[in-house]
């Protein structure tokens, strides 16, 4: 089986059309989504292919969409329903956050949800303090949602294609700065039909003297602050990319810190209530004894989004800020 | 025109409408150039709705926009200077770099802001009016917004709440034809966005948002009559941008054609000859005028250019008031006892 290097980008799009083929019940709705094939080009071709019944332009009413998505997911559609960014999904986080995740507890297990929530989420570049929300850690924190945050090309494919399928709601937060990169992606269907599993971290890269956990934007950051650590310090890190918040594969990251004893976790959110938080906590609680120094955390800084550039890069997390921490971490 | 024409006022409409055109023409290259990032949404094409509806009401007036929201704030006489710099990022811009494009405000002027969620600032636009209301002043709110605005809740919980207490907002559609890909016809299955006013029980008024005469003068007999009386309006000014809806969008959903039609139609074309027709102007004064802005936005490039960044020291100033070195408590509300001209009751 050839792999194929392909855009991230181009992955969504990948999953989007091959869900689309294998099930009826499926559908994508969303701003721009049709006509204008989707304000990021995610949905390029997808009218054209599977027509408006399937491929559905809503007006701007988040709340509204959300809601006709979960409606339809209740009595056995499958919708997949686009925010152009999640920061837009704060004005549909009634039906987000209080209608999918709820409706199986509230009906004793009559009504299940399976929808799908995707669109961009977190840091981009120079879109101030409205349109850069990180809600990954806001969402995590309501029982009944499953969130993944995707960073390579292959699993956003993967992880989207199993979102689809999974018969809760489902959060799939894309990364627009890695809307361009490109990776290696196994042949689309029929010839290869690639679901990853939910909840199950990768270890994109080994070492034995830190652990940087990561996920979606901050991967790359790990990566560049590994490779800095070995040549300017001889550390030898070890990259986890989480892939999903929730649930969250505590084998894979304590395994990892088991080995390293070592942790730098690096989040897209601002850290109080953060990703890192709970990661640490879990840490501590099952192996305490695996520590050999505090964990470190890079995060947003605790403040609304600048417009400035320069404003913008102090407050976002940053190789350099995961090479510093690192370097905390492992006393050099 | 029958009544007596104030050839200042005129002038001056004509310079506000040329001053947000070669501002966003600066603006545009220098976005082409890189120089600045993020979105950038520009207006051109619809200054007639900005300058008629500025020239229309009071300096004490409150202004809300979204975030194409630069010609407002340039109506209003917000500098050049100040507005480009803001896009730049730079410590001068009128929101010290902090907003960007999207989000001018300038509080001296009453410029409640750019906003960038979709329909999120018209419930803000009708609290300026509840507060007016409330104390008893005789100012009102202007809240501007898209066509693509009117279909999400915020807007109508407020115009619901604006009509049931009677708050003084003109609430002003600038319907372009587009959100961004989506012509109004494929998202309103109300034909016109004008009845919308008529599902709250309010005044609704069209106005043709290419002439900035009618807009002035339609808007302000509305802010007389309002001021009187408080409640709020429905208007929709019929217009049209010119440009992509931000700078990365190709504009495949509209042909040339159409573009062109309406590039005939042009606010400041029209008025300028019409002003030269009626002996306001010369061909010579407009020229002049003309390169006197081009000239003035040149210069708030450079001044962009030269201006420091926003200090990395300062990054956690503007989270809590308690952090920000220049905060000032908003000074108390009036006793208005006993002189509130709208004998304020917001029961129904
Ligand atoms: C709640 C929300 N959803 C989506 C967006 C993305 N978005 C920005 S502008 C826009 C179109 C708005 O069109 P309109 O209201 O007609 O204003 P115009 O751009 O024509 O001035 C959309 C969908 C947003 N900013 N906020
Ligand atoms: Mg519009």
């Amino acid at each position: 089986m050839e792999m194929r290097e392909i855009t991230y980008r181009q992955a969504l799009n990948e999953a989007l059309a091959e869900e689309l083929e294998r099930d009826q019940n499926v559908f994508l709705m969303g701003e721009e989504v049709a006509q204008y094939n989707g304000a990021y080009k995610i949905s390029q071709g997808l009218l054209e292919r599977f027509g408006p019944k399937r491929i559905i332009d809503a007006p701007i009413a988040e709340a509204g969409f959300a809601g006709i998505g979960i409606g339809a997911a209740m009595v056995g559609l499958r919708p997949i329903i686009e925010f152009m960014s999640f920061s837009f999904s704060l004005v549909a986080f009634d039906q987000v956050a209080n209608n999918a995740p709820n409706m199986l507890t509230m009906s004793g297990g009559q009504f299940h949800c399976p929808i799908v929530f995707r669109g961009i989420n977190g840091p981009a570049h120079q879109l101030g303090a409205t349109h850069m929300h990180a809600t990954e850690n806001l969402y995590s924190n309501f029982a009944g949602l499953k969130v993944v945050v995707p960073s390579t090309p292959r699993d956003a494919k993967g992880l989207l294609k199993a979102a689809v399928r999974d018969d809760n709601p489902v959060l799939v937060m894309e990364v627009e700065l890695l809307y361009g990169s490109k990776g290696l992606v196994e042949p689309p269907m029929p010839e290869f039909d690639l679901v990853l599993p939910l909840g199950k971290a990768s270890v994109p890269r080994e070492g034995n003297d830190l652990t940087i956990l990561s996920y979606g934007r901050t991967v790359a950051y790990a990566h560049k602050a590994a490779e800095a650590l070995e040549k300017e310090h001889g550390i030898h890190a070890e990259v986890v990319d989480l892939r999903s918040i929730k649930p969250l594969d505590t084998e894979t990251i304590f395994a990892s810190v088991a080995k390293t004893h070592r942790v730098v976790v690096a989040e897209q959110c601002r850290p109080f209530c953060g990703i890192a938080s709970e990661l640490t906590f879990q840490i501590q609680e099952h192996i305490f004894d695996e520590l050999d120094a505090p964990v470190a955390r890079v995060s947003m800084e605790e403040i609304p989004v600048p417009y400035s550039e320069v404003l913008e890069h102090a407050m976002l997390p940053s190789p350099e800020k995961i090479i510093a921490a690192g370097r905390k971490v492992c006393g050099v | 025109m029958s009544k007596k024409v104030n050839k200042e006022a005129e002038l001056k409409m004509l310079y506000d409408m040329l001053v947000i055109r070669r501002f966003e023409e600066k603006a545009q290259q220098q976005y082409q150039m890189q120089k600045i990032g993020g979105f950038l949404h520009l207006y051109i094409g619809q200054e007639a709705v900005a300058v008629g509806s500025v020239a229309a009401t009071r300096p004490d007036d409150y202004m809300i926009t979204a975030y194409r929201d630069h010609g407002h704030a340039l109506a209003r006489g917000m500098g050049m200077n100040e507005a480009m710099a803001e896009i730049f990022g730079k410590a001068t811009g009128c929101s010290k770099g902090l907003g960007g494009s999207m989000h001018y405000f300038d509080k001296a002027r009453n410029m409640m802001g750019g906003h960038a969620i979709v329909g999120g600032h018209v419930p803000l636009g009708a609290g300026f009016a509840f507060a007016a209301r409330y104390r008893g002043e005789d100012r009102i709110s202007l809240c501007y917004m898209g066509d693509g605005a009117i279909n999400i809740g915020a807007f109508h919980e407020a115009l619901n709440m604006a009509a049931l207490w009677r708050l003084p907002a003109i609430f002003i559609c600038e319907n372009n034809q587009f959100a961004m890909g989506t012509a109004a016809t494929r998202s309103n299955h109300l034909k016109e966005i004008a009845d919308r006013g008529a599902g709250y029980n309010m005044k609704s008024v069209v106005i043709d948002g290419m002439d900035v005469r009618e807009v002035r003068d339609k808007i302000a007999e509305i802010a007389t009559a309002i001021r009187k009386e408080p409640e709020p309006y429905w208007v929709e000014c019929r217009t049209y941008r010119y440009r992509g809806h931000s700078m990365s969008d190709p504009g495949t959903y509209r042909t040339k054609e159409e573009l062109e039609k309406h590039k005939k139609d042009d606010p400041i074309t029209n008025f300028s000859s019409v002003l030269i027709k009626e002996g306001l102007l010369t061909d010579e004064e407009f020229k002049k005028m003309d390169a006197e802005i081009k000239a003035l936005a040149s210069e708030s490039v450079k001044f962009a250019e030269s201006s420091p960044d926003p200090d990395v020291a300062k990054l956690h100033d503007y989270t809590f008031v308690e952090n920000d070195p220049n905060y000032q408590p908003i000074a108390t509300t009036p006793d208005v006892r006993g002189q509130n001209p709208f004998s304020c009751t917001f029961s129904v």
